[in-house]
């Protein structure tokens, strides 16, 4: 396995854990654009604990997850009672605060960033990220699972119905809150250094649209996402000076033609975004979708449409 | 003396996120849509006007321009790309499956617009800062002992016409009945002969006025350009428009003063690395204190969700 690919991978294996951590509220209805404010919380955590006091690495991953989902559970209560656009600006604002706060203090190394020294290999990442895949699958499909589509279908009946919509929402996204910080303390351990600028708004964005493009409605969602917007720069890197060639070679040396460029992969996402919030709003993967996909047609719930 | 200095400077500095609060205010208030391409509308506006300004028009049409008709030019094309957004994104606002991040289908094609716009910039023009060749910058006045500089004067003249103008048009025009209506209620305005599909594009022509004006202005005063600068800008107009409550004209030009106050006594007393830190706690403590921020009604952004 060469360099090139194990950092392709564990970058993968984090971003899917990442995505995984933003589904979750987002599947319960509340979208959360303060995901890199979470993911910075557990990587400086687990990043702090490491350098500071040169702990083992599974103990500072765990003091990530439960430093950032202690977090999430606090700030669920005073958030959740926000709805809409105040909900997207108050997890924002969430994010600014942490960004703020972690660049003005000196023991977190302020703007200068911090060297973790604990370092992981790439097959940790992943063994995590298929086990965060099989729980929140599982998690899918449990009652809770169903609460959260639930709440996200139409939060007023589900109340209605006897849903704590309360409790499960602050459940819903403390659980999320922790798995963002999983891919944090992963994060911290993978690159060995961190620093604040890596953890911006722009993060919570792609993080975002990877869920939101995927679909929300299963969990298959989040795992296509990221899966397929990591890979993307990987296939444009070999694609995109081959489609400059041939336009260079079909109207000669022009030179309008951009260089290959990291920044088309953006284009791309944010072309796709557009496109598929006209076509198909709710997602790739849809419920539909996997249901006619299976072989096995579950009876008990047969709907003849 | 200082401290009188400072708060002029702090006002001056204020008037450039008033404009962008406005335009992302007039958004949330009337459309209930939280426009995440306004940063992106007001970085256009700065490059166009330092492409035009260095390069002239495109396929060799024009020599370099003189800086007036350049940030003209790039003001008409702020505005096409506002309408191009408007197009692809508040279009598609329609309750077609009923659930509940469905609200969310403009807010996250405009994150995708960010996406594109602003990569698509990176790809044209590079990442660099750009000099501005625009009239001296440094031209300064005396009143009283105070140190004002011209252009920042011109700036504020400016914000306080474009303010100005704005609620009169909304209170006084046809134009403006019809806004209004929209927002107390877009069924019923459509209803009683309110012609919806030609008063909304309105609002994002304006939208795109006030990004561009902002950005010229902004190009002017510092001289320097970057495809970066909507960040910062972006930033701080959302938490002014937060503090001073959603969809309130007068409120974002309140807040847009705050946050340019917060930000020069942070700068003059603690030092420029704590600014995020107190301009987002401000607003924590804003929220907390007036849950609807200043001078906001609680029924926007949350009636219609």
């Amino acid at each position: 396995m060469s360099g090139y690919w194990a950092g392709i991978l564990s970058i993968l294996a984090i971003n899917i854990i990442f995505a995984y951590g933003i589904f979750i509220p987002v599947a319960s209805g509340q979208l959360n654009l303060g995901g890199a404010g979470f993911q910075a919380v557990g990587a400086y955590s687990a990043g702090w604990l490491s350098a500071s006091f040169g702990l083992p690495v599974s103990v500072t991953i765990a003091f990530g997850i439960i430093v950032t989902g202690v977090i999430g559970v606090l700030i669920a209560f005073p958030i959740l009672r926000t709805k809409g656009v105040y909900l997207v600006l108050a997890t924002f604002a969430f994010a600014e605060v942490i960004a703020g706060a972690i660049l003005s203090s000196e023991p977190l190394g302020g703007a200068m960033g911090i060297s973790v020294p604990g370092y992981i290999d790439w097959y940790v990442s992943v063994i995590f990220a298929g086990l965060v895949t099989v729980f929140v699958f599982y998690l899918m499909a449990t009652r809770f699972g169903l609460t959260i589509r639930a709440i996200h279908d139409d939060e007023d009946v589900s109340d209605l119905m006897g849903v704590s919509v309360r409790n499960v929402k602050v459940a819903a996204f403390g659980i999320g809150a922790a798995l963002t910080g999983l891919s944090g303390g992963l994060y911290a351990h993978s690159f060995s250094y961190i620093e604040i600028q890596g953890f911006n708004a722009l993060v919570s964005i792609y993080v975002l649209l990877y869920v939101l493009l995927g679909g929300t409605q299963t969990a298959w969602g989040p795992l296509v996402g990221a899966t397929f917007f990591t890979l993307l720069p990987e296939a444009l890197r070999s694609v995109l000076p081959a489609t400059k060639n041939f336009l260079v070679t079909l109207f000669g040396e022009t030179g309008i033609v951009a260089p290959p460029d990291e920044s088309w992969r953006f284009v791309i996402l944010g072309a796709l975004t557009v496109l598929m919030m006209v076509f198909r709003p709710e997602g790739l993967v849809t419920r539909t979708m996997v249901e006619r996909l299976q072989f096995w047609r579950p009876v008990s719930r047969g709907v003849t449409q | 003396m200082l401290l009188l200095q400072q708060f002029v400077n702090s006002i001056m500095l204020g008037s450039v996120y008033v404009t962008v609060a406005v335009a992302f205010t007039l958004t949330i208030g009337i459309l209930n849509f939280l426009n995440f391409t306004i940063p992106t509308l007001f970085m256009i506006a700065g490059m166009m006007g330092w492409a035009l300004s260095y390069y002239g028009l495109p396929l060799g049409l024009s020599g370099p321009l003189p800086w007036p008709i350049a940030l003209m030019g790039a003001v008409v094309l702020t505005i096409i790309a506002s309408l191009i957004v408007e197009r692809f994104t508040f279009r598609y606002l329609k309750t077609k499956y009923g659930d509940s991040t469905e609200h969310a289908i403009p807010l996250v094609s405009s994150l995708g617009f960010l996406l594109v716009l602003e990569n698509l910039v990176r790809i044209g023009y590079g990442t660099d800062s750009r000099r501005f060749e625009g009239p001296d910058a440094d031209l300064t006045m005396n009143i009283g002992g105070i140190f004002v500089r011209v252009p920042q004067l011109v700036s504020l003249a400016v914000t306080v016409v474009i303010v100005l103008g704005l609620t009169m048009m909304i209170k006084h025009s046809r134009i403006g009945r019809g806004l209004r209506a929209i927002a107390e209620n877009p069924d019923a305005a459509n209803i009683l002969g309110v012609d919806t599909r030609r008063i909304v594009p309105v609002v994002f022509i304006l939208t795109g006025l006030l990004c561009g004006l902002a950005g010229a202005l902004f190009a002017i005063n510092y001289g320097e350009v970057s495809p970066a600068m909507g960040e910062d800008i972006g930033t701080k107009a959302i938490a002014g428009m937060v503090i001073g409550g959603l969809g309130s004209i007068w409120g974002a030009v309140l807040g847009g003063l705050i946050v340019g106050l917060i930000e020069m006594m942070t700068v003059h007393f603690f030092g420029a690395d704590t600014v995020q830190v107190m301009v987002w706690g401000a607003l924590l403590l804003t929220l907390l204190a007036y849950p609807s921020g200043l001078l906001g009604h609680n029924t926007i952004g949350k009636g219609k969700l």
